[in-house]
C-alpha cells in the first residue's frame, strides 16, 4: 500500500509496530490508507493484531513504532478524548447508571453543548436507530439488539467523522445480527462516515465492507474489496480463511501465459492460475472453491484436465447440495451444487470425473 | 394444557387437585429439607447466642430485686407523698423493719443497696451500715416483755401451733407474715425446724403491732401491750443512720419499687427519674450522651478515612494484572493474619510521645523536641489505629465491586470526549458507589461497637461507648445499665441501617461479584 499521504487518504497507518512485552511484535509493519467515507473491515483470527490496531487508532494503546494519521495529522500524541472518534464496543459499554438519553447526551455534555440543542440531537440520534421512545429506560431494561442500537446512536450522536466498531454484533443471535449488519452499513453510507470495523466473522466482513483487510500474524495478508478477496486470494491463508475451500498440494510442472500445470502429490495433473508461484518445481497449494468445481464434463473445454473422484457423502441442505468426495488421496474434498430441477443427486460410492476452469483454481504458496 | 385444566378460573392438575395446592406440596419438601440443613446451626445460635443476648437485654428494664427484697415497705410507701419534705411515718418504718430484718438474714440488703445506689449515691453505704445495727434494735424489749408476761410466748411449740391455726392467722396478719418469713429463714439458712426455735425479734414486733391495732385472739395468753413503752422504729433507724430521715432516700425507694424500671435507659441518656418525674442528671454526672456522640462522630471519621485511603488501593488492585494484584492483595490481607492485640500494641509503640513517629519528626526538625505531638491516648490515636485495622473491610468490598466495572466504560467515556477526570467522576465513580456503600456499612458498624483498640490507645478522650459497657459488665457490675447502653447501641445501628436503606438502598450494596 501507499506509505505516503495521498489526496484521498483520511486514515493512515505508516510502518506501525506494536509490542506489549518488548520481545514479540503483535503488529508488524502495518501500512494502511483509507479514503474518507470508506467502510473498512479488519478481519482475522483472534490474536492477529486487528483489535490492537483499532485500539491504537482510538488512542487506548500507543504504537511502539510508526505513525498513525487522521486527515494528515499525526495523532500519536493526541489523547483519546481529543481524537473525536466515535466508538462502538463489543459489550456496548453503555453506562448502567444513566438512562438511554443520558448515555447519548454524555458526549454532547462534555463538549459543553447547550441543553436544548443536546436534547434535540439525542432525539434525532434515537430516531435514527428507531429507538425514539426508549430515552427514559435504563440499559439493563433493553434487549441485546436494542442496546446495540443505543451504542451505535451514542457513537454517532456527536457526529464524528470516523467511527470504530469492535466486534459490535458478536453477542447477538444470527437473525438480529444480519439485520444489524444491514442497518449499520446503511447508516454509515447515509451519513458518509468513515468506518473501521473489526470482526472475526468473515460473512460479516464480506457483506458489509467496501474493503476488507485480512489480518494474520500481525500483518495485513490482503487488503481488497470483498469480491476480489473471495475470488482471487493472494495467499493460502486468505484462501483458507475466507469462505470454504478445497486444498490440494503439488509441484508446479509448467508455467506461463497466466496458466500453470500442477502435478499433485498423487501424480495427477491439473490446470491452475499461478498467484504466488513463479518457477517450475515450486511446491504449491492449489485452492478451488466448492461451488466452482464442475461435475458435468460437457461444460469443460476438451483439453481440460480432470480428476477421478469417489462420492463419500451427500448432504441435502435445501438451496444447495453438499457432496464430500475423495480426490487425489484427500477425502475432505467438498463440492456444492445448486438445487436445480435438472441437478443430479450423487449417490455415495459412485465414481465421477471432476474438473474446473483454470482461472478458478489458484496456485498459492505452499 | 394437558396437565393443567382450567376449571371455573381455577387451575387444577390432571387428577383434579388444585394446582396451587399441589405446587405447595411439592415445594414443602424442599423447604423442609432446607430447614433440616440449617437446623443444627440455628439451634446452636438460638441457644448459645440469641437467647442469652435477649436475656441480657431484658436486664435493662428488670427491677425485681427491689419489690422482692422489701415488698412490705413498697406496699406501705404507696400512701406516702414522694414530694413531701418529711421521711415517711412509723407504719412504713415498721414494714421496713420487718423487710430489713429478713433481708439482713439473707444478706440481700447489700445487693439492694448497690442497686439503689445507681439511682441515688450513698444508699449503698446506708444499707450496709444499717444492716450491722438492725439486729441490735431495741425491739428486743417487746420479746422480753412477751416472754415475761407468759412463758408460752417463749415456747416454739406453742408458736407453731398458733401459727397453724387459720383463725389466729386471720386475726394477726403481721405476726403470721413475719412468722412465715422467719420460719423460711430457719429452714433455708439454718437447716433447723421452726417448731424447735424461738422466733426472732421482728416476729414479736409484728405481734406487738397487731395487738396495738386492737386484735385479740382467745387461744393465746392475753397480754396488755398498751401499757408498754413503745419503741419507735423510725427513731431506731434514724439513730442507726440519719440518712433514713432524708426523704430523697424514700422517694428513690418508692420510685424504683416496681418490677420493671426505665431507670437504666434514662441513666444511659443522662437522665434520671425522681419524685418530680424525669429530669436531667446534674452536670457532673452526665457522660453517656457525650460518649454516644463521640462514638458516632469518631466512627464517621474512621469510615471517611477508610474511604479516602482504601479507594485508591482498591482501584489499583482492580486494574493491575492478576499477578501483581495478588501480591498487593496479600499486603492488604496481611493485617488480618496478625493478632488484633499485636497490631494495636504496635501502634502504641509508634504513636506514643517518645515513640517512633515523634522521634522521626523531631530528628527531621519538623517539630521541636519539647513540642511533641499528642498522638496517643486521645481521639487521634483511636482514629489512626482503627482506620488501619478496619481498612481491609473497606478495600475488599470496594475491590470486588470495581473488579466488575468493565474497563470499556472508561474507554467509551474517553472516546466520547471525556478527559480522565470526567471519565472517572461521571462514569467510573458512580459505578463504584455500591462498593463504597458496602464498605462503609461494614466499617461503620464494626467501629461503632469497637472495644479493644479504643481501650488501648484511646486514653480518656478516645474511648467509645463499648468501653463503658465493658466497664459496667466487668467492673461496676451494673449489668442493667450495661444492657441498656447495649440496647441503645443496637437500636442506633438498626436505625442507621434503616436510614441507609432509605437513602442509598440496600439493594445497591454489593459485597462481591
Amino acid at each position: 500500500m501507499a506509505s505516503s499521504a495521498t489526496d484521498s487518504a483520511f486514515v493512515e497507518f505508516e510502518r506501525v509496530q506494536k509490542s506489549y512485552d518488548g520481545e514479540t511484535l503483535v503488529v508488524k509493519d502495518l501500512n494502511l490508507s483509507m479514503p474518507k467515507g470508506e467502510f473498512l473491515t479488519m478481519l482475522g483470527p483472534s490474536g492477529s493484531g486487528k483489535t490492537t490496531c483499532l485500539m491504537m487508532l482510538a488512542g487506548f494503546e500507543t504504537a511502539t513504532h510508526g505513525d498513525i494519521r487522521i486527515g494528515g495529522v499525526s495523532i500519536n500524541n493526541i489523547p483519546p478524548h481529543k481524537r473525536g472518534i466515535g466508538m462502538v464496543f463489543q459489550n456496548y459499554a453503555l453506562f448502567p447508571h444513566m438512562t438511554v438519553a443520558e448515555n447519548l447526551a454524555f458526549p454532547l455534555e462534555v463538549r459543553k453543548i447547550g441543553k436544548s440543542e443536546r436534547e434535540e440531537k439525542v432525539q434525532r440520534a434515537l430516531d435514527m436507530v428507531q429507538m425514539g421512545r426508549f430515552g427514559g429506560r435504563r440499559p439493563a431494561q433493553l434487549s441485546g439488539g436494542q442496546q446495540q442500537r443505543i451504542a451505535l446512536a451514542r457513537a454517532l450522536v456527536f457526529q464524528p467523522e470516523l467511527v470504530l466498531m469492535d466486534e459490535p454484533l458478536g453477542a447477538l443471535d444470527k437473525q438480529l445480527r444480519e439485520h444489524m449488519q444491514f442497518e449499520i452499513t446503511r447508516l454509515a453510507h447515509e451519513l458518509g462516515i468513515t468506518t473501521v470495523y473489526v470482526t472475526h466473522d468473515q460473512t460479516e466482513a464480506l457483506t458489509m465492507s467496501d474493503r476488507v483487510a485480512v489480518f494474520d500474524d500481525g500483518r495485513i495478508q490482503q487488503l481488497a474489496p470483498p469480491d476480489q478477496l473471495y475470488e482471487s486470494p493472494q495467499n493460502s491463508f486468505v484462501a483458507q480463511f475466507i469462505g470454504e475451500n478445497n486444498t490440494l498440494t503439488g509441484v508446479v510442472k509448467e508455467i506461463g501465459n497466466g496458466k500453470c500445470l500442477v502435478q499433485l502429490d498423487g501424480g495427477d495433473l491439473i490446470d491452475a492460475k499461478p498467484v504466488n508461484v513463479k518457477n517450475v518445481g515450486d511446491r504449491t497449494k492449489v485452492s478451488i472453491r466448492p461451488e466452482r468445481v464442475e461435475i458435468n464434463k460437457d461444460r469443460l473445454s476438451p483439453d481440460a484436465h480432470t480428476l477421478k473422484a469417489e462420492v463419500l457423502e451427500f448432504i441435502y441442505m435445501g438451496d444447495i447440495f453438499r457432496t464430500r468426495l475423495r480426490v487425489a488421496g484427500h477425502d475432505d474434498f467438498v463440492i456444492k451444487t445448486r438445487n436445480a430441477p435438472d441437478q443430479v443427486r450423487l449417490q455415495p460410492g459412485a465414481m465421477i470425473d471432476i474438473g474446473w476452469l483454470p482461472e478458478d483454481c489458484h496456485a498459492l504458496d505452499a | 394444557m394437558t396437565d393443567a385444566t382450567t376449571d371455573a378460573g381455577k387451575l387444577t392438575t390432571a387428577d383434579g387437585q388444585s394446582l396451587k395446592k399441589s405446587l405447595h406440596k411439592a415445594l414443602r419438601r424442599q423447604k423442609v429439607r432446607a430447614l433440616m440443613l440449617i437446623a443444627p446451626l440455628l439451634l446452636f445460635i438460638l441457644l448459645s447466642f440469641i437467647a442469652p443476648i435477649f436475656d441480657m437485654l431484658l436486664r435493662s428494664v428488670e427491677n425485681d430485686i427491689v419489690p422482692d427484697t422489701i415488698p412490705r415497705t413498697i406496699v406501705a410507701l404507696e400512701d406516702w407523698d414522694a414530694t413531701s419534705d418529711e421521711a415517711p411515718g412509723e407504719d412504713v418504718f415498721a414494714a421496713f423493719y420487718t423487710d430489713f430484718a429478713i433481708a439482713e438474714e439473707y444478706k440481700s440488703h447489700t445487693r439492694l443497696g448497690s442497686r439503689l445506689n445507681y439511682e441515688l449515691t450513698g444508699i449503698s453505704s446506708l444499707f450496709r451500715s444499717t444492716g450491722r445495727k438492725v439486729v441490735k434494735f431495741e425491739t428486743e424489749s417487746y420479746t422480753e416483755q412477751f416472754t415475761a408476761a407468759d412463758a408460752a410466748y417463749a415456747d416454739p411449740a406453742h408458736w407453731a401451733a398458733w401459727m397453724a391455726d387459720d383463725a389466729v392467722r386471720a386475726a394477726l396478719p403481721q405476726t403470721a407474715d413475719a412468722y412465715d418469713a422467719w420460719s423460711k429463714i430457719v429452714v433455708d439458712l439454718n437447716n433447723d425446724v421452726p417448731s424447735e426455735e424461738v422466733p426472732a425479734d421482728f416476729v414479736y414486733t409484728g405481734l406487738y403491732n397487731d395487738l396495738m391495732d386492737g386484735s385479740s385472739v382467745a387461744s393465746m395468753p392475753s397480754v396488755d401491750v398498751t401499757a408498754w413503752e413503745p419503741v419507735s422504729l423510725r427513731e431506731q433507724f434514724i439513730d442507726a443512720n440519719d440518712g433514713w430521715a432524708d426523704p430523697a432516700v424514700w422517694s428513690t425507694i418508692k420510685t424504683y419499687g416496681g418490677d420493671y424500671t426505665s431507670g437504666y435507659f434514662l441513666n444511659s441518656v443522662d437522665m434520671q427519674l425522681s419524685g418530680e418525674g424525669v429530669t436531667q442528671r446534674p452536670e457532673d454526672e452526665r457522660i453517656y450522651i457525650t460518649l454516644f456522640v463521640r462514638t458516632i462522630i469518631l466512627s464517621i471519621v474512621i469510615t471517611g478515612s477508610c474511604i479516602l485511603l482504601g479507594y485508591p488501593i482498591a482501584f489499583l488492585l482492580a486494574n493491575l494484572p492478576l499477578r501483581s494484584a495478588n501480591v498487593l492483595m496479600i499486603l492488604v490481607l496481611l493485617p488480618f493474619w496478625t493478632s488484633l492485640l499485636v497490631r494495636t500494641s504496635a501502634w502504641k509503640v509508634l504513636l506514643q510521645n517518645q515513640g517512633v513517629i515523634n522521634d522521626i519528626l523531631v530528628w527531621l526538625h519538623i517539630i521541636a523536641d519539647d513540642n511533641r505531638l499528642e498522638l496517643i491516648n486521645n481521639a487521634t490515636g483511636t482514629i489512626i489505629a482503627m482506620t488501619h485495622i478496619l481498612l481491609p473491610f473497606m478495600i475488599l468490598p470496594l475491590y470486588s465491586v470495581m473488579k466488575t466495572i468493565s474497563p470499556s466504560y472508561v474507554r467509551a467515556a474517553k472516546s466520547m470526549g471525556a478527559n480522565d477526570w470526567t471519565a472517572f467522576w461521571r462514569v467510573y465513580f458512580p459505578n463504584s458507589v455500591p462498593g463504597i456503600g458496602a464498605g462503609s456499612i461494614l466499617v461503620f458498624i464494626l467501629s461503632i461497637g469497637y472495644y479493644i483498640t479504643p481501650e488501648l490507645v484511646g486514653g480518656t478522650k478516645g474511648v467509645f461507648i463499648s468501653n463503658r459497657i465493658a466497664y459496667h459488665i466487668s467492673s461496676s457490675l451494673n449489668w442493667g445499665l450495661a444492657a441498656a447502653l447495649g440496647s441503645i447501641l443496637l437500636i442506633l445501628v438498626l436505625a442507621l441501617y434503616w436510614l441507609y436503606d432509605r437513602i442509598v438502598g440496600i439493594d445497591n450494596v454489593k459485597l462481591g461479584g
